[in-house]
Protein backbone atom coordinates (compact mmCIF):
# COMPACT_ATOMS: atom_id res chain seq x y z
CA UNK A 1 0.00 0.00 0.00
CA UNK A 2 1.71 3.28 -0.66
CA UNK A 3 3.19 5.29 2.10
CA UNK A 4 2.39 8.82 2.32
CA UNK A 5 4.40 10.19 5.46
CA UNK A 6 7.16 8.45 6.33
CA UNK A 7 9.80 9.87 9.78
CA UNK A 8 12.89 8.47 10.10
CA UNK A 9 14.65 8.91 13.06
CA UNK A 10 12.50 12.30 14.29
CA UNK A 11 13.42 13.37 17.24
CA UNK A 12 12.95 16.64 19.35
CA UNK A 13 15.10 17.43 22.39
CA UNK A 14 14.28 20.72 24.20
CA UNK A 15 16.96 23.85 25.21
CA UNK A 16 16.42 22.38 28.95
CA UNK A 17 17.06 18.33 27.82
CA UNK A 18 14.06 17.12 27.83
CA UNK A 19 13.72 14.30 25.01
CA UNK A 20 10.01 14.99 23.87
CA UNK A 21 10.58 12.57 20.73
CA UNK A 22 13.76 10.13 20.58
CA UNK A 23 14.27 8.56 16.97
CA UNK A 24 10.63 7.94 15.72
CA UNK A 25 10.26 5.89 12.69
CA UNK A 26 6.76 5.75 11.21
CA UNK A 27 4.91 5.16 7.80
CA UNK A 28 1.24 5.63 7.09
CA UNK A 29 -0.33 4.39 4.76
CA UNK A 30 -2.63 5.96 1.94
CA UNK A 31 -6.38 6.04 3.27
CA UNK A 32 -5.58 3.74 6.81
CA UNK A 33 -6.27 5.99 10.33
CA UNK A 34 -4.00 5.45 12.94
CA UNK A 35 -4.60 6.02 16.21
CA UNK A 36 -1.42 6.99 18.45
CA UNK A 37 -1.87 6.02 21.73
CA UNK A 38 0.24 7.40 24.49
CA UNK A 39 0.12 8.46 28.46
CA UNK A 40 -0.04 12.55 28.82
CA UNK A 41 3.36 13.93 27.90
CA UNK A 42 4.16 11.01 25.97
CA UNK A 43 4.80 12.74 22.80
CA UNK A 44 1.93 12.42 20.50
CA UNK A 45 1.24 16.04 20.11
CA UNK A 46 5.22 17.07 19.82
CA UNK A 47 4.64 14.49 17.17
CA UNK A 48 1.75 16.05 15.53
CA UNK A 49 3.38 19.33 15.83
CA UNK A 50 6.58 18.32 14.27
CA UNK A 51 4.47 17.10 10.72
CA UNK A 52 2.67 19.98 11.08
CA UNK A 53 5.37 22.80 11.11
CA UNK A 54 4.42 23.82 15.22
CA UNK A 55 7.57 21.82 15.99
CA UNK A 56 10.88 22.02 15.25
CA UNK A 57 12.55 18.80 14.96
CA UNK A 58 16.44 18.67 16.01
CA UNK A 59 16.88 15.07 14.13
CA UNK A 60 15.65 13.20 11.57
CA UNK A 61 13.80 13.35 8.58
CA UNK A 62 10.21 13.68 7.29
CA UNK A 63 8.48 13.26 4.03
CA UNK A 64 4.71 13.83 2.95
CA UNK A 65 3.66 12.93 0.01
CA UNK A 66 7.03 12.47 -1.73
CA UNK A 67 7.91 15.62 -0.50
CA UNK A 68 10.99 16.62 2.04
CA UNK A 69 9.23 18.59 4.55
CA UNK A 70 12.21 20.53 5.75
CA UNK A 71 13.03 21.74 2.20
CA UNK A 72 9.43 21.45 0.00
CA UNK A 73 6.97 22.50 2.79
CA UNK A 74 4.79 24.29 0.94
CA UNK A 75 3.73 21.65 -1.50
CA UNK A 76 3.08 18.79 1.54
CA UNK A 77 1.71 20.97 4.16
CA UNK A 78 -1.14 21.53 1.28
CA UNK A 79 -2.40 18.23 1.37
CA UNK A 80 -2.15 18.35 5.32
CA UNK A 81 -4.89 19.19 7.62
CA UNK A 82 -4.49 19.71 11.67
CA UNK A 83 -7.41 19.86 13.97
CA UNK A 84 -6.02 20.64 17.24
CA UNK A 85 -6.23 19.80 20.78
CA UNK A 86 -7.34 23.07 22.14
CA UNK A 87 -10.76 24.87 21.27
CA UNK A 88 -8.72 27.54 19.31
CA UNK A 89 -10.46 29.63 17.36
CA UNK A 90 -11.24 33.40 16.43
CA UNK A 91 -14.46 33.38 18.91
CA UNK A 92 -16.09 36.38 17.31
CA UNK A 93 -15.95 35.16 14.03
CA UNK A 94 -18.93 33.52 11.87
CA UNK A 95 -18.24 30.59 11.04
CA UNK A 96 -18.48 30.26 8.02
CA UNK A 97 -15.97 33.07 7.17
CA UNK A 98 -13.84 31.14 9.74
CA UNK A 99 -14.02 28.10 7.46
CA UNK A 100 -13.47 30.23 4.26
CA UNK A 101 -11.03 31.58 5.43
CA UNK A 102 -8.99 28.11 6.43
CA UNK A 103 -9.64 27.46 2.58
CA UNK A 104 -7.89 30.34 1.52
CA UNK A 105 -4.69 30.45 4.01
CA UNK A 106 -4.18 26.82 2.20
CA UNK A 107 -4.12 28.98 -1.17
CA UNK A 108 -7.18 27.38 -2.86
CA UNK A 109 -10.00 29.50 -4.45
CA UNK A 110 -13.33 30.31 -2.77
CA UNK A 111 -15.36 27.27 -3.14
CA UNK A 112 -19.05 28.18 -1.69
CA UNK A 113 -20.08 24.71 -2.95
CA UNK A 114 -17.21 23.27 -1.17
CA UNK A 115 -17.64 25.01 2.20
CA UNK A 116 -21.30 24.33 2.07
CA UNK A 117 -20.63 20.60 1.65
CA UNK A 118 -17.94 20.25 4.35
CA UNK A 119 -20.18 22.56 6.54
CA UNK A 120 -23.68 19.87 6.05
CA UNK A 121 -21.43 16.82 6.78
CA UNK A 122 -20.93 18.51 10.13
CA UNK A 123 -24.37 19.67 10.88
CA UNK A 124 -23.07 23.33 10.75
CA UNK A 125 -25.17 24.81 8.10
CA UNK A 126 -27.94 25.84 9.80
CA UNK A 127 -25.32 27.61 12.26
CA UNK A 128 -23.04 28.85 9.59
CA UNK A 129 -23.72 32.70 10.25
CA UNK A 130 -23.53 32.72 13.86
CA UNK A 131 -20.51 33.34 16.00
CA UNK A 132 -18.21 30.67 16.53
CA UNK A 133 -18.56 31.89 20.59
CA UNK A 134 -22.12 31.02 20.73
CA UNK A 135 -21.89 27.71 19.53
CA UNK A 136 -21.59 24.52 22.09
CA UNK A 137 -18.62 22.78 23.12
CA UNK A 138 -19.30 19.95 20.39
CA UNK A 139 -20.25 22.33 17.61
CA UNK A 140 -17.37 24.46 18.48
CA UNK A 141 -15.09 21.17 17.85
CA UNK A 142 -17.03 20.46 14.91
CA UNK A 143 -15.93 23.75 13.72
CA UNK A 144 -12.22 23.05 13.53
CA UNK A 145 -12.86 20.29 12.08
CA UNK A 146 -14.74 22.23 9.25
CA UNK A 147 -11.62 24.34 8.96
CA UNK A 148 -9.34 21.73 8.56
CA UNK A 149 -11.51 20.03 5.72
CA UNK A 150 -11.76 23.19 3.84
CA UNK A 151 -8.94 22.64 1.76
CA UNK A 152 -9.61 19.01 1.16
CA UNK A 153 -6.71 17.68 3.24
CA UNK A 154 -5.45 14.17 2.28
CA UNK A 155 -3.75 13.50 4.97
CA UNK A 156 -5.88 14.72 8.28
CA UNK A 157 -4.26 14.52 12.14
CA UNK A 158 -6.70 14.66 14.76
CA UNK A 159 -5.23 15.67 18.38
CA UNK A 160 -7.33 14.10 20.87
CA UNK A 161 -10.51 15.23 18.99
CA UNK A 162 -12.85 13.72 21.75
CA UNK A 163 -11.15 14.64 24.51
CA UNK A 164 -13.46 16.62 26.99
CA UNK A 165 -16.67 15.84 24.69
CA UNK A 166 -19.37 14.07 26.12
CA UNK A 167 -20.67 10.06 25.19
CA UNK A 168 -22.64 11.13 22.40
CA UNK A 169 -20.55 13.58 20.89
CA UNK A 170 -18.01 11.45 20.73
CA UNK A 171 -19.70 8.27 19.28
CA UNK A 172 -21.07 11.33 16.73
CA UNK A 173 -16.97 11.94 15.99
CA UNK A 174 -16.42 8.93 15.01
CA UNK A 175 -19.36 8.45 12.68
CA UNK A 176 -17.54 11.68 11.20
CA UNK A 177 -14.20 10.26 11.50
CA UNK A 178 -15.78 6.73 9.86
CA UNK A 179 -16.86 9.46 6.84
CA UNK A 180 -13.79 10.84 6.68
CA UNK A 181 -12.57 7.55 5.90
CA UNK A 182 -14.51 6.44 3.42
CA UNK A 183 -13.94 9.79 1.45
CA UNK A 184 -10.10 7.95 1.33
CA UNK A 185 -8.87 10.24 3.57
CA UNK A 186 -6.13 9.04 5.69
CA UNK A 187 -6.25 9.97 9.20
CA UNK A 188 -3.83 10.06 12.19
CA UNK A 189 -5.34 10.50 15.40
CA UNK A 190 -4.01 10.80 18.91
CA UNK A 191 -6.24 9.59 22.21
CA UNK A 192 -5.93 8.58 25.28
CA UNK A 193 -9.74 6.82 24.73
CA UNK A 194 -8.47 3.56 24.17
CA UNK A 195 -11.98 2.34 23.22
CA UNK A 196 -11.38 5.17 20.60
CA UNK A 197 -8.51 3.51 19.03
CA UNK A 198 -10.00 0.09 19.41
CA UNK A 199 -13.71 1.28 17.61
CA UNK A 200 -11.74 2.81 14.70
CA UNK A 201 -7.90 2.45 14.48
CA UNK A 202 -6.67 0.27 11.67
CA UNK A 203 -3.20 0.00 13.14
CA UNK A 204 -1.92 1.03 16.47
CA UNK A 205 0.88 3.01 17.26
CA UNK A 206 2.32 3.14 21.43
CA UNK A 207 4.08 5.99 22.38
CA UNK A 208 5.95 6.40 25.71
CA UNK A 209 8.65 9.05 27.10
CA UNK A 210 9.39 9.93 23.03
CA UNK A 211 9.61 6.95 22.07
CA UNK A 212 7.62 4.40 19.44
CA UNK A 213 7.30 0.99 21.40
CA UNK A 214 4.84 -0.20 19.10
CA UNK A 215 3.33 -0.17 15.72
CA UNK A 216 1.24 -2.69 14.41
CA UNK A 217 -2.11 -3.65 12.67
CA UNK A 218 -5.07 -3.18 15.58
CA UNK A 219 -5.98 -6.88 14.47
CA UNK A 220 -2.66 -8.36 14.99
CA UNK A 221 -1.80 -6.69 18.05
CA UNK A 222 -4.51 -8.14 19.73
CA UNK A 223 -3.96 -11.14 18.41
CA UNK A 224 -0.15 -11.24 19.74
CA UNK A 225 -0.83 -9.85 22.88
CA UNK A 226 -4.24 -10.03 23.79
CA UNK A 227 -4.98 -12.50 26.76
CA UNK A 228 -8.03 -14.79 28.20
CA UNK A 229 -8.63 -14.88 31.74
CA UNK A 230 -11.11 -16.87 33.53
CA UNK A 231 -11.34 -16.88 36.92
CA UNK A 232 -12.97 -20.94 38.00
CA UNK A 233 -14.86 -19.81 41.89
CA UNK A 234 -13.96 -23.32 43.83
CA UNK A 235 -16.47 -25.44 45.60
CA UNK A 236 -13.89 -26.65 48.31
CA UNK A 237 -10.40 -24.94 48.66
CA UNK A 238 -7.49 -26.41 46.45
CA UNK A 239 -3.93 -26.68 48.40
CA UNK A 240 -2.10 -27.00 44.96
CA UNK A 241 -2.87 -27.21 41.30
CA UNK A 242 -4.18 -31.01 40.47
CA UNK A 243 -1.64 -32.81 38.26
CA UNK A 244 -4.58 -33.86 36.46
CA UNK A 245 -4.69 -29.95 35.03
CA UNK A 246 -1.63 -31.15 33.26
CA UNK A 247 -0.13 -28.12 31.31
CA UNK A 248 -3.16 -25.73 31.39
CA UNK A 249 -1.59 -22.05 32.89
CA UNK A 250 -3.40 -21.92 36.11
CA UNK A 251 -2.54 -20.68 39.05
CA UNK A 252 -4.17 -20.51 42.48
CA UNK A 253 -5.95 -16.97 44.02
CA UNK A 254 -7.57 -16.10 47.21
CA UNK A 255 -5.86 -18.70 49.48
CA UNK A 256 -6.94 -21.72 47.03
CA UNK A 257 -10.48 -20.29 46.98
CA UNK A 258 -9.98 -19.11 42.94
CA UNK A 259 -8.16 -21.22 40.54
CA UNK A 260 -6.96 -18.67 37.66
CA UNK A 261 -6.16 -19.27 33.86
CA UNK A 262 -4.45 -16.75 32.00
CA UNK A 263 -3.40 -17.81 28.45
CA UNK A 264 -4.12 -17.28 24.68
CA UNK A 265 -3.30 -15.06 22.27
CA UNK A 266 -6.49 -12.92 21.14
CA UNK A 267 -7.38 -15.57 18.58
CA UNK A 268 -9.22 -17.94 20.12
CA UNK A 269 -6.96 -19.98 21.56
CA UNK A 270 -7.81 -19.51 25.15
CA UNK A 271 -11.07 -19.75 25.01
CA UNK A 272 -10.53 -23.16 23.49
CA UNK A 273 -8.16 -23.65 26.51
CA UNK A 274 -10.83 -22.31 29.25
CA UNK A 275 -13.19 -25.13 27.63
CA UNK A 276 -10.10 -27.88 27.96
CA UNK A 277 -9.92 -26.47 31.24
CA UNK A 278 -13.69 -26.48 32.19
CA UNK A 279 -13.87 -30.57 30.43
CA UNK A 280 -10.34 -31.58 32.75
CA UNK A 281 -11.67 -30.04 35.97
CA UNK A 282 -15.00 -31.98 35.98
CA UNK A 283 -12.90 -35.03 34.54
CA UNK A 284 -10.74 -34.64 38.03
CA UNK A 285 -13.58 -34.01 40.33
CA UNK A 286 -13.48 -30.58 41.44
CA UNK A 287 -16.36 -28.37 41.38
CA UNK A 288 -16.75 -25.31 41.08
CA UNK A 289 -19.65 -22.68 41.36
CA UNK A 290 -19.05 -19.90 38.80
CA UNK A 291 -16.70 -19.27 35.69
CA UNK A 292 -15.60 -15.42 35.22
CA UNK A 293 -13.81 -14.90 31.71
CA UNK A 294 -11.94 -11.51 30.34
CA UNK A 295 -10.96 -11.20 27.07
CA UNK A 296 -7.62 -8.40 27.20
CA UNK A 297 -8.89 -5.63 25.52
CA UNK A 298 -6.16 -3.06 23.80
CA UNK A 299 -6.25 -0.98 27.04
CA UNK A 300 -4.66 -4.04 28.67
CA UNK A 301 -2.14 -4.44 26.01
CA UNK A 302 -1.24 -0.67 26.54
CA UNK A 303 -0.90 -0.69 29.97
CA UNK A 304 1.09 -3.74 29.71
CA UNK A 305 3.17 -2.55 27.50
CA UNK A 306 3.76 1.37 28.91
CA UNK A 307 4.79 -0.65 32.63
CA UNK A 308 7.61 -2.74 30.55
CA UNK A 309 8.69 0.48 28.60
CA UNK A 310 10.37 -1.28 26.14
CA UNK A 311 9.91 -2.69 22.18
CA UNK A 312 7.37 -5.66 22.70
CA UNK A 313 8.04 -8.08 20.20
CA UNK B 1 4.18 25.82 -4.64
CA UNK B 2 5.99 28.61 -4.28
CA UNK B 3 4.39 32.13 -3.69
CA UNK B 4 1.40 31.50 -1.78
CA UNK B 5 -0.50 34.80 -2.73
CA UNK B 6 -3.95 33.36 -1.68
CA UNK B 7 -3.05 32.82 1.43
CA UNK B 8 -1.31 36.36 2.05
CA UNK B 9 -4.80 37.72 0.49
CA UNK B 10 -6.97 35.75 3.39
CA UNK B 11 -4.75 37.01 5.96
CA UNK B 12 -4.91 40.65 4.34
CA UNK B 13 -8.33 40.26 4.38
CA UNK B 14 -9.30 38.94 7.61
CA UNK B 15 -7.46 41.09 9.42
CA UNK B 16 -8.96 44.53 7.76
CA UNK B 17 -12.08 42.80 9.27
CA UNK B 18 -10.83 42.69 12.44
CA UNK B 19 -10.32 45.73 12.32
CA UNK B 20 -13.77 47.00 10.89
CA UNK B 21 -15.54 44.74 13.98
CA UNK B 22 -14.31 47.30 16.11
CA UNK B 23 -14.77 50.29 13.52
CA UNK B 24 -16.62 52.25 16.30
CA UNK B 25 -13.97 52.52 18.44
CA UNK B 26 -11.10 52.87 15.79
CA UNK B 27 -12.27 55.72 13.91
CA UNK B 28 -14.19 57.28 16.60
CA UNK B 29 -11.05 57.41 18.92
CA UNK B 30 -8.75 58.92 16.91
CA UNK B 31 -10.68 62.08 15.56
CA UNK B 32 -11.80 62.68 19.27
CA UNK B 33 -8.08 62.91 20.12
CA UNK B 34 -7.24 64.45 17.00
CA UNK B 35 -10.27 67.38 17.55
CA UNK B 36 -9.05 68.04 21.21
CA UNK B 37 -5.30 68.20 20.03
CA UNK B 38 -7.13 70.63 17.82
CA UNK B 39 -9.07 72.50 20.39
CA UNK B 40 -6.44 72.78 22.97
CA UNK B 41 -3.08 73.39 20.95
CA UNK B 42 -4.83 74.60 17.58
CA UNK B 43 -7.18 77.07 19.35
CA UNK B 44 -6.77 77.69 22.67
CA UNK B 45 -2.53 78.11 22.60
CA UNK B 46 -2.17 78.35 19.03
CA UNK B 47 -3.80 81.66 18.85
CA UNK B 48 -0.96 83.00 20.62
CA UNK B 49 2.10 80.92 18.73
CA UNK B 50 1.81 82.72 15.31
CA UNK B 51 3.64 81.49 12.25
CA UNK B 52 6.32 78.84 12.79
CA UNK B 53 8.70 79.37 9.82
CA UNK B 54 5.73 80.62 7.75
CA UNK B 55 3.33 77.79 8.53
CA UNK B 56 -0.02 78.82 10.77
CA UNK B 57 0.60 76.87 13.78
CA UNK B 58 -2.39 74.90 14.13
CA UNK B 59 -1.38 73.48 10.65
CA UNK B 60 2.32 73.60 11.07
CA UNK B 61 1.26 70.70 14.37
CA UNK B 62 -0.84 68.75 11.72
CA UNK B 63 2.07 66.51 10.66
CA UNK B 64 3.18 66.02 14.29
CA UNK B 65 -0.36 64.78 15.27
CA UNK B 66 -0.98 62.47 12.02
CA UNK B 67 2.70 61.04 13.19
CA UNK B 68 1.64 60.58 16.85
CA UNK B 69 -1.26 58.63 15.94
CA UNK B 70 0.46 56.86 12.84
CA UNK B 71 3.12 55.76 15.08
CA UNK B 72 1.06 54.82 17.75
CA UNK B 73 -2.00 52.76 16.34
CA UNK B 74 -0.10 51.37 13.25
CA UNK B 75 2.66 49.56 16.13
CA UNK B 76 -0.49 48.53 18.29
CA UNK B 77 -2.13 47.11 15.47
CA UNK B 78 0.74 45.26 14.10
CA UNK B 79 1.65 44.06 17.62
CA UNK B 80 -2.18 42.83 18.01
CA UNK B 81 -2.52 41.23 14.83
CA UNK B 82 0.24 38.50 15.55
CA UNK B 83 0.26 38.34 19.04
CA UNK B 84 -3.43 37.37 19.94
CA UNK B 85 -3.23 34.30 17.64
CA UNK B 86 -0.06 33.60 19.84
CA UNK B 87 -1.85 34.30 23.06
CA UNK B 88 -5.08 32.29 21.98
CA UNK B 89 -3.56 29.15 19.99
CA UNK B 90 -5.13 30.34 16.75
CA UNK B 91 -1.46 30.37 15.14
CA UNK B 92 -1.63 26.90 15.00
CA UNK B 93 -3.81 27.03 11.62
CA UNK B 94 -0.92 29.77 10.44
CA UNK B 95 1.92 27.36 11.02
CA UNK B 96 0.66 24.41 9.73
CA UNK B 97 -0.58 26.23 6.37
CA UNK B 98 1.70 26.71 3.36
CA UNK B 99 2.34 30.45 3.98
CA UNK B 100 5.79 31.58 4.81
CA UNK B 101 7.36 34.90 6.23
CA UNK B 102 6.33 36.46 2.66
CA UNK B 103 2.92 35.95 2.98
CA UNK B 104 2.58 36.54 6.55
CA UNK B 105 4.01 39.71 6.55
CA UNK B 106 1.85 41.22 3.57
CA UNK B 107 -1.05 39.83 4.92
CA UNK B 108 -0.80 41.27 9.13
CA UNK B 109 2.09 43.92 8.02
CA UNK B 110 0.02 44.70 4.97
CA UNK B 111 -3.27 45.09 6.74
CA UNK B 112 -2.16 47.39 9.88
CA UNK B 113 -0.48 49.11 7.28
CA UNK B 114 -3.83 50.00 5.24
CA UNK B 115 -5.56 50.70 8.78
CA UNK B 116 -3.13 53.19 9.27
CA UNK B 117 -3.33 54.83 5.81
CA UNK B 118 -7.30 54.68 6.50
CA UNK B 119 -6.53 56.24 10.09
CA UNK B 120 -4.78 59.13 8.38
CA UNK B 121 -6.89 59.68 6.26
CA UNK B 122 -9.64 60.27 8.97
CA UNK B 123 -7.14 62.72 10.88
CA UNK B 124 -6.58 64.77 7.85
CA UNK B 125 -10.21 64.91 7.30
CA UNK B 126 -10.49 66.36 10.93
CA UNK B 127 -7.82 68.54 10.66
CA UNK B 128 -9.59 70.10 7.85
CA UNK B 129 -12.63 71.00 10.44
CA UNK B 130 -10.38 73.03 12.54
CA UNK B 131 -7.60 74.75 10.26
CA UNK B 132 -7.02 75.20 6.39
CA UNK B 133 -3.88 73.61 5.05
CA UNK B 134 -2.67 72.94 1.94
CA UNK B 135 -0.23 70.14 1.49
CA UNK B 136 2.97 71.18 -0.45
CA UNK B 137 4.28 67.82 -2.06
CA UNK B 138 0.76 65.23 -1.64
CA UNK B 139 2.23 62.56 -3.42
CA UNK B 140 5.46 62.18 -1.17
CA UNK B 141 3.38 62.79 1.46
CA UNK B 142 1.43 59.67 0.80
CA UNK B 143 4.03 57.62 -0.27
CA UNK B 144 5.90 58.99 3.11
CA UNK B 145 3.09 58.00 4.95
CA UNK B 146 3.08 54.53 3.54
CA UNK B 147 6.43 54.17 4.05
CA UNK B 148 6.42 55.05 8.02
CA UNK B 149 3.35 52.63 8.46
CA UNK B 150 4.78 49.61 6.60
CA UNK B 151 8.06 50.44 8.77
CA UNK B 152 5.83 50.66 12.13
CA UNK B 153 3.42 47.55 11.19
CA UNK B 154 6.56 45.45 10.83
CA UNK B 155 8.21 46.96 14.00
CA UNK B 156 4.59 46.06 16.09
CA UNK B 157 5.02 42.66 14.04
CA UNK B 158 8.12 41.85 15.88
CA UNK B 159 6.65 43.65 19.38
CA UNK B 160 3.75 41.17 19.37
CA UNK B 161 6.45 38.18 18.72
CA UNK B 162 8.54 39.62 21.53
CA UNK B 163 5.88 39.98 24.23
CA UNK B 164 5.22 37.62 26.31
CA UNK B 165 2.29 39.17 27.98
CA UNK B 166 -0.17 42.11 27.20
CA UNK B 167 1.71 44.82 29.52
CA UNK B 168 4.91 44.41 27.16
CA UNK B 169 2.34 44.70 24.16
CA UNK B 170 1.53 48.26 25.75
CA UNK B 171 5.10 49.30 27.31
CA UNK B 172 6.80 50.12 23.59
CA UNK B 173 4.07 52.37 22.48
CA UNK B 174 3.47 53.99 25.92
CA UNK B 175 6.88 54.52 27.57
CA UNK B 176 8.31 54.63 24.14
CA UNK B 177 6.64 56.11 21.05
CA UNK B 178 4.56 58.44 22.71
CA UNK B 179 7.29 60.03 24.89
CA UNK B 180 9.04 60.31 21.88
CA UNK B 181 6.80 61.82 19.85
CA UNK B 182 5.88 64.59 21.90
CA UNK B 183 9.20 65.40 22.11
CA UNK B 184 10.35 64.88 18.35
CA UNK B 185 8.80 68.13 16.93
CA UNK B 186 4.82 67.35 17.05
CA UNK B 187 4.70 70.59 19.01
CA UNK B 188 7.22 72.65 18.02
CA UNK B 189 10.50 72.68 15.61
CA UNK B 190 13.51 71.86 16.89
CA UNK B 191 15.32 75.04 16.30
CA UNK B 192 13.07 76.60 18.94
CA UNK B 193 14.96 74.77 21.58
CA UNK B 194 17.45 76.01 24.01
CA UNK B 195 21.04 75.10 23.51
CA UNK B 196 21.93 72.17 23.96
CA UNK B 197 18.42 70.87 23.79
CA UNK B 198 18.66 71.18 20.06
CA UNK B 199 21.26 69.16 19.59
CA UNK B 200 20.31 66.29 22.08
CA UNK B 201 16.56 66.39 20.14
CA UNK B 202 18.69 64.94 17.06
CA UNK B 203 19.12 61.94 18.95
CA UNK B 204 15.42 61.30 19.04
CA UNK B 205 14.43 59.17 15.95
CA UNK B 206 10.79 60.26 15.92
CA UNK B 207 12.17 63.84 14.91
CA UNK B 208 13.29 62.47 11.55
CA UNK B 209 10.02 60.90 11.60
CA UNK B 210 7.97 64.27 12.06
CA UNK B 211 10.78 66.59 9.88
CA UNK B 212 10.15 64.45 6.97
CA UNK B 213 6.42 64.59 7.46
CA UNK B 214 6.78 68.14 8.20
CA UNK B 215 8.71 68.96 4.60
CA UNK B 216 6.15 66.89 2.66
CA UNK B 217 3.67 68.97 3.77
CA UNK B 218 5.09 72.62 4.03
CA UNK B 219 8.24 72.28 2.57
CA UNK B 220 9.81 73.38 5.77
CA UNK B 221 11.68 70.76 8.14
CA UNK B 222 14.46 70.72 10.73
CA UNK B 223 16.47 68.28 8.98
CA UNK B 224 16.96 67.74 5.57
CA UNK B 225 13.80 65.46 4.04
CA UNK B 226 16.70 62.92 2.08
CA UNK B 227 18.20 62.58 5.81
CA UNK B 228 14.38 62.12 6.58
CA UNK B 229 14.04 59.28 4.31
CA UNK B 230 17.05 57.34 4.42
CA UNK B 231 16.37 56.71 8.52
CA UNK B 232 12.71 55.73 7.88
CA UNK B 233 14.06 53.55 5.24
CA UNK B 234 17.03 52.31 7.49
CA UNK B 235 14.69 51.17 10.20
CA UNK B 236 12.49 49.43 7.42
CA UNK B 237 15.56 47.29 6.77
CA UNK B 238 16.42 46.86 10.28
CA UNK B 239 12.77 45.72 10.92
CA UNK B 240 12.87 43.35 8.06
CA UNK B 241 15.99 41.69 8.85
CA UNK B 242 14.85 40.80 12.73
CA UNK B 243 11.38 39.57 11.36
CA UNK B 244 13.60 37.33 8.35
CA UNK B 245 15.89 35.98 11.78
CA UNK B 246 12.67 35.21 13.75
CA UNK B 247 11.04 33.24 10.62
CA UNK B 248 14.26 31.50 9.94
CA UNK B 249 14.84 30.54 13.75
CA UNK B 250 11.11 30.10 14.71
CA UNK B 251 11.34 32.54 17.81
CA UNK B 252 8.70 32.55 19.76
CA UNK B 253 6.57 31.10 17.27
CA UNK B 254 7.50 27.37 16.68
CA UNK B 255 8.94 25.15 20.19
Amino acid sequence: METILELAGLGKTYPGGLKALDGVDLAIRKGEIFALLGPNGAGKTTLIGAVCGLVRPTAGTMRAFGHDLATDWRAARRRIGLVPQEMATDMFEPVIRAVTYSRGLFGLAPDAGRIEQVLRSLSLWEKRNDQIRTLSGGMKRRVLIAKALAHEPELLFLDEPTAGVDVELRKDMWRQIGALRERGTTIILTTHYIEEAEEMADRVGIIDKGRLLMVDEKAEMMARLGRTEARFTLAASLGRIPPALGDIPVELDNGGRVLVYRGGDGTGKGKAEVADLTKALIAAGIDYTGIDVHESSLEDIFVQLIERGEVAA
Amino acid sequence: MSFNARGAWSIFIRELMRFLRTAFQSVLAPVMTTSLYFIVFGAAIGGRMGDIGGVDYAAFIIPGLLMLTLLGETTSNASFGIYMPRFTGTIYELLSAPVGVAETLIGFVGAAAVKSLILAAIILATARLFVDYHIAHPIIALLYIMLVAAAFALFGFILGIWADGFEKLGIIPMLFLTPLTFLGGTFYSIAMLPKPWDTIALFNPIVYLVSGLRWAFYGTADVHFTVSLAITLGFLAVCVAVIAVIFRTGWRLRT
